[in-house]
């Protein structure tokens, strides 16, 4: 099966100090910006733009046409922005990578500023994992000290700031408008839209913003070329990416691999289920991407293969649920993180979620009423597409897919308690009792 | 009226099958607006930024322009209208009207139940939405969010959380509009919330217009909490009363006394704003003073007569004063009042002694006014349009947040919108100052004349000009030197909402109504034509000469209106005169000069009669009556022509309305105006420290009396020098300071601010427990500073 597996962003991982300079150079590190600074900016763009990279944050949006859209002409200056606000339940992609190999973040962020021009650039890292932010801050400071950042890079007269912004912890903040309030030091919520963050975003000025595994990736694409990133993937989902691997398989952890990679041979690398066990449901990218099952198992995971199959690829967090588990109480734990993570700006995600938890709690407890399961998927209906940005969308996405999958189990909660249908214990990955599990 | 606005682009957009007309830019709400199809909303509103929020204002957009739609509802509110856009409201779109009951529905469900005890109840937004298209019965029957209640933001506006649907109207007007940003939003998702910084209130001079704005009962007004329903309250459209603003206000009433007071809405004048002054300052006649009977001096005490007695005791003191009265009509009557008093005064006391400036005053200033204020319309006015369109904004004397709020609002607005530049003539950067983006040209108070003579404008420029102005010698001849040279435009903004109709009005010594001078004899002619019989030509005394010759026994009797002795730079003086001479005072309440009258006739209060203000633009503002009281007494103008009858002479109306007309038989004036009395600024002592000083919008002011939570909102009182002064003056180590002028002294907390110009003190002008007139200083008048312990401590030990 190691053929499947295609470590480019990975490589590195298991290489003594790793996330030092000195084991990034030895591995090849920054040889891709060095072959970006003898390119015009134009031609880096053009070099991302055609090996077809998608953003890796989830909405899969190509990352060189997001840069060309900078308008060049405009006098304020511009920004490259990076998106290491990973909150998403079930994602660990851009976490260990910043924490194993910063400098690979750091050399794809110089030479994505480079190639729109921009001579100021933020990573916004989730404020929580203090980890990683020290590591990227040293990773930084090294790049610094070794003329890599600053003025004057590498004798090619380009200069960039790169500066390590700690969030203050709210999922919201990885929506990109509300990370640009967030950074801008005002309170994490959305902005209205348009302007666009390419015309209008950081300090009003013409802003990029990629996620941190997009922006990883480039250094590779200068290194090895837009030929060799497209060779792998997809027609329209080209290259690699991180899957993570979550739940009830056996090792669970990072498998970077082509796009369009199967369930079925992720959960093999991952040494399958865990013993006498067997699939019940998944998510292909996070909690906020509709879930799928055991028949989804040969989907090609990527962007059109998700989409066909009414879901998304999303951050490519696999949560991996066996049949031990209780579709209800995880829904409502997937809701309860909604509600603790809507920014209250909107009514729908603000209301509407403080309503979903509500009836979530009931029908796990057994004392759902007739009907309540239609009032469930009645008032998702009720919240959905009215909202100022997706969060909600997911918590929706949540509860109606795992609606459509498990309806039975649902109807169970108008008699029976999710713990009493489902025992929590069993479900564990060691042991503790069901009181424990309640309390 | 205002120069030509450029026309902006317009386009074409169809909702609900209607094809509207409107210009480019234009959001989708407002255009259906335009189009007479009400999309219901809660965050929008129109002189806020788009927030895109309460997502209430959902419509199917069939066509962006472009042929394609968009699959989901989108906010009008956030939408800008495209040529060729077709949208759908809820009147013709399932989609929209779904979305707007969802989005209704799920507002509701932490909504509480208490609108029989709502203030908002009967006048709500969401009440009229959730009647108009809501659901009968609700289908929540979980939880709901809960919090104590209510929490103070300020002295003068609560919150009930539980009510608030998070539109932030009151955050977005509070950053925007009056540039407070001292409420915000804290906490997150469901448990999201309006807040303040725990130890620091909402501080803003424009607090209340929240309350006016938020679409539920969420903020309420701490006077008016639970004291009437709206659909018991009486609302009359009048003007505000409390400076030259000219705000529309909406005043509602039951039974028989004025509840609260909103903003109007004059998109010319204060477009929906007011201030917290205007708005809740409104209780001071409610005291035990309010003068309801006529008195007469009687052994040394003011005992209750009869009217009779009372006009007859004023007749014999007049007319034993024949030859020697003069008539003070304070600042804030209507100009049909103020045209009763100059009526009065020319042909039944005979007399040009007639003032209305009960403040500094000067000859420079009463000669400025006459040449370049007086005679005046609108058209010919600096307004606040004009303001808008300024390529600059020079303010001289005058601090637009503290002395004409409206002005403030204009120019932030402005500022905001069109980064208008704003230049201030002063001694420091005033926290109103610093939110217009205004550049500070620092100058001693003494030193503004030079300032002001130095300045880079253009025929571009407007120049604001406060009435502290008269205070420093030269100011206005330099003012209109400059004016000449540059073509600059200049206003004249006085405090009192009374003033620019006394000037009208002929309320000056040497000003006959229309901006007649006295020394003119076809102006006196005209109209001695007009009110039959002779009038004198005599000069007369201001209001400063009137009380020294009174204090002197040369002047023997007084008519006063609306004057507090305090209001002068020498209350001393004008407290002597006063004693001195015969004084009829007409008033509502019983003032210092009413205390000390020898007869008193009741006037009624503002709210019970109408009239017209003139603003500082010279825009006429109607005051209409708000409530009716069968007991109350009669008009100023009613008591003055009863009095002129008595005294044998018909005044030729006895009520507003025929006073207005007999305004309307002047014909304008046509003829020379006032020369202006040039001045030459003093040579200025840079040696020893000077005051300056203004009246700040919330301070001990008698129309402010019962305002007891507006008064809780008046800023610190303090004393303000720069760090220079700190230490040239040695009170480096002090926290407090003793200012000594020449009849005492009065201890501040001291302020060091690093805008503040050297050798110069500001404090406030009046305080709660101060008054700088009371020791003998003012604007531009040295003082001696020392180092002062706290002075509350010391009454301790």
């Amino acid at each position: 099966m190691t053929d499947t597996l295609t470590p480019v962003l990975t490589r590195n991982w298991g290489t003594d100090r790793s996330w030092t300079l000195d084991a990034y150079r030895a591995q090849g590190g920054y040889e891709g910006l060095k072959k970006a600074l003898t390119m015009a900016p134009v031609d880096v763009m053009n070099e991302v733009k055609a090996a077809g990279l998608r953003g890796r944050g989830g909405a899969g949006f190509p990352t060189g046409m997001k840069w060309s859209f900078v308008p060049q002409d405009n006098p304020n200056p511009k920004y490259l922005v990076v998106n290491g606000d990973e909150s998403e339940p079930g994602t660990c992609k851009d976490i260990p990578l910043m924490m194993a190999s910063p400098h690979t973040l750091v050399e794809g962020a110089i030479i994505s500023a480079y190639a729109i021009n921009a001579h100021t650039a933020f990573i916004y890292i989730r404020g929580e994992v203090v980890h990683p932010i020290r590591r990227v801050q040293a990773a930084v400071k090294e790049a610094y000290e070794a003329g890599l950042l600053g003025t004057n890079i590498l004798g090619t007269g380009y200069d960039l700031e790169l500066i390590v912004h700690a969030g203050a912890g709210a999922y919201i903040c990885g929506e990109e408008t509300a990370l640009l309030n967030s950074l801008e030091g005002l309170r994490g919520q959305p902005r209205l839209r348009p302007p666009f963050p390419a015309v209008a975003g950081l300090y009003a000025s013409p802003t990029v913003i990629n996620n941190v595994e997009s922006i990883s990736t480039v250094p590779s694409i200068l290194r090895y070329g837009k030929e060799w990133f497209a060779s792998m993937g997809t027609e329209k989902s080209q290259g690699f990416t991180i899957y993570s691997l979550s739940g009830h398989v056996k090792n669970p952890g990072q498998y970077e691999a082509p796009l369009g990679t199967t369930m079925r041979q992720l959960i093999e690398l991952a040494g399958g289920m865990r013993d006498g066990h067997e699939l019940k449901f998944f998510t292909p990218g996070g909690s906020s991407t509709p879930i799928l099952t055991a028949e989804h198992l040969d989907v090609p995971l990527d962007y059109e293969g998700l989409a066909a199959a009414g879901t998304m690829l999303g951050t490519k967090a696999m949560q991996v649920f066996d049949e031990t588990v209780s579709v209800v109480r995880t829904t409502k734990r997937w809701l309860e993180f909604y509600k603790h993570e809507s920014c209250g700006k909107c009514t729908p995600c603000r209301e509407g979620t403080w309503w979903l938890v509500q009836l979530l709690a009931k029908l796990e407890a057994g004392q759902g009423e007739e009907g309540d399961v239609d009032k469930l998927l009645s008032v998702a209906d009720t919240i959905t597409g009215k909202s100022f940005c997706t969060l909600v969308e997911g918590a929706i996405a949540c509860v109606t897919s795992a609606v459509r999958h498990f309806r039975p189990e649902f109807e169970v909660g108008c008699h029976t308690p999710a713990w009493d249908y489902l025992p929590y214990s069993a479900s564990a990955l060691f042991p503790i009792s069901d009181k424990e599990v309640h309390a | 009226m205002s120069e030509p606005v450029p026309m902006a682009e317009m386009i074409q957009v169809t909702i609900d099958g209607v094809e509207v007309t409107v210009p480019k830019g234009t959001l989708a709400i407002r255009a259906a607006e335009a189009a007479g199809i009400v999309i219901p909303r809660f965050c929008d509103h129109p002189l806020l930024d788009p927030a895109g929020a309460c997502r209430q204002c959902m419509v199917e957009i069939v066509d962006m322009g472009n042929g394609r739609g968009f699959p989901k509802p989108q906010p009008s509110c956030a939408t800008e209208a495209a040529q060729g856009m077709v949208l759908k409201s809820q009147a013709t779109s399932e989609q929209a009207a779904k979305a707007q009951a969802d989005i209704l529905e799920l507002l509701l469900i932490n909504h509480p139940l208490d609108c029989p005890v709502c203030d908002k109840g009967g006048e709500c937004p969401l009440q009229n939405q959730a009647l108009a298209q809501g659901r009968g019965e609700t289908r929540f029957d979980g939880v709901k969010r809960e919090y104590p209640k209510p929490i103070a933001l300020s002295d003068l506006v609560l919150l009930d959380r539980e009510r608030c649907v998070m539109c932030t109207r009151c955050t977005r007007f509070a950053d925007q509009i009056a540039g407070d940003p001292m409420i915000s939003l804290v906490e997150r998702g469901a448990k999201q919330q309006i807040g303040i910084y725990p130890e620091q209130p909402y501080d803003s001079y424009f607090s209340g217009n929240v309350v006016q704005i938020c679409p539920v009962g969420a903020l309420t007004s701490a006077d008016y909490r639970f004291s009437a329903r709206p659909f018991d309250l009486v609302s009359t459209v009048t003007t505000c009363e409390n400076c030259a603003s000219g705000c529309q206000m909406r005043v509602d009433a039951r039974h028989y006394e004025v509840r609260r007071r909103y903003a109007g809405e004059d998109m010319d004048v204060n477009e929906e704003w007011t201030c917290d002054r205007g708005r809740f300052g409104f209780v001071s006649a409610r005291g035990d003073d309010r003068v309801t009977r006529p008195m007469v001096r009687k052994d040394g005490e003011l005992v209750p007569v009869s009217w009779p007695e009372a006009l007859d005791a004023a007749v014999h003191g007049l007319e034993a004063a024949a030859g020697s009265v003069g008539v003070l009509t304070g600042g804030r009557l209507t100009w049909e009042t103020a045209y009763a008093y100059s009526v009065f005064a020319r042909t039944v006391a005979k007399t040009n002694s007639i003032d209305f400036r009960a403040r500094s005053a000067s000859e420079e200033e009463a000669r400025f006014l006459g040449a370049n204020v007086a005679g005046k319309t609108l058209e010919e006015s600096v307004t606040y349009a004009d303001l808008e369109q300024a390529g600059k904004v020079v303010l001289v004397f005058f601090e637009p947040e503290d002395e004409s709020p409206a002005i403030f609002l204009r120019l932030r607005k402005a500022n905001r919108k069109k980064g208008l530049a704003i230049q201030t003539v002063s001694t420091f950067l005033s926290r109103g100052s610093a939110k217009l983006n205004a550049t500070l040209v620092p100058a001693r108070p003494n030193d503004i004349p030079q300032r002001l003579a130095e300045l880079d404008i253009d025929s571009d420029t407007i120049i604001l000009v406060g009435e502290r102005a008269t205070r420093i010698p030269g100011t206005l001849t330099v003012l209109m030197d400059k004016v000449r040279a540059t073509g600059a435009r200049m206003a004249w903004v006085p405090r009192r909402a009374g003033e620019i109709a006394a000037i009208e009005a002929g309320c000056l010594p040497g000003l006959l109504p229309g901006g007649r001078p006295v020394t003119d004899a076809r102006a006196v002619a005209q109209m001695a034509d007009l009110w039959g019989g002779d009038i004198p030509t005599a000069p007369g005394l201001d209001a400063v000469s009137q009380l020294a010759a009174a204090a002197q026994g040369d002047l023997a009797a007084l008519i006063v209106s609306g004057v507090e002795v305090s209001d002068f730079d020498d209350p001393d003086q004008a407290e002597a005169g006063v004693e001195r001479a015969f004084v009829v005072s007409l008033e509502s309440r019983l003032s210092d000069v009413a205390r000390r009258a020898d007869v008193v006739l009741p006037v009624d209060v503002l709210e019970q009669t109408e009239g017209t203000f003139l603003d500082w633009e010279h825009r006429p503002r109607p005051v209409n009556q708000v409530v009716t009281n069968p007991r109350s007494p009669m008009t100023e103008i009613r008591v003055l022509a009863a009095l002129a009858e008595a005294m044998g002479v018909d005044l030729g109306f006895r009520t507003p309305a025929g006073a207005r007309e007999s305004m309307a038989d002047i014909p304008a004036w046509d003829g020379p105006r006032t020369e202006e009395l040039a001045v030459r600024p003093e040579e200025v002592d840079a040696k020893g420290v000077v005051v300056s000083t203004w009246r700040e919008l919330i301070d001990d002011a008698r129309c402010l009396d019962g305002a007891d939570s507006l008064l809780g909102t008046a800023r610190p009182e303090v004393a303000r020098i720069s760090p220079q002064t700190l230490r040239t003056e040695g009170l480096a180590t002090s926290s407090y300071v003793r200012l000594t002028g020449p009849k005492g002294s009065v201890t501040l907390p001291l302020l060091v601010d690093p805008t503040m110009v050297d050798q110069v003190v500001w404090a406030p002008f009046k305080g709660r427990d101060m008054a700088l007139a009371s020791i003998g200083v003012g604007v531009g008048v040295p003082v001696t500073l020392a180092a002062a312990p706290d002075p509350k401590k010391e009454g301790e030990e």
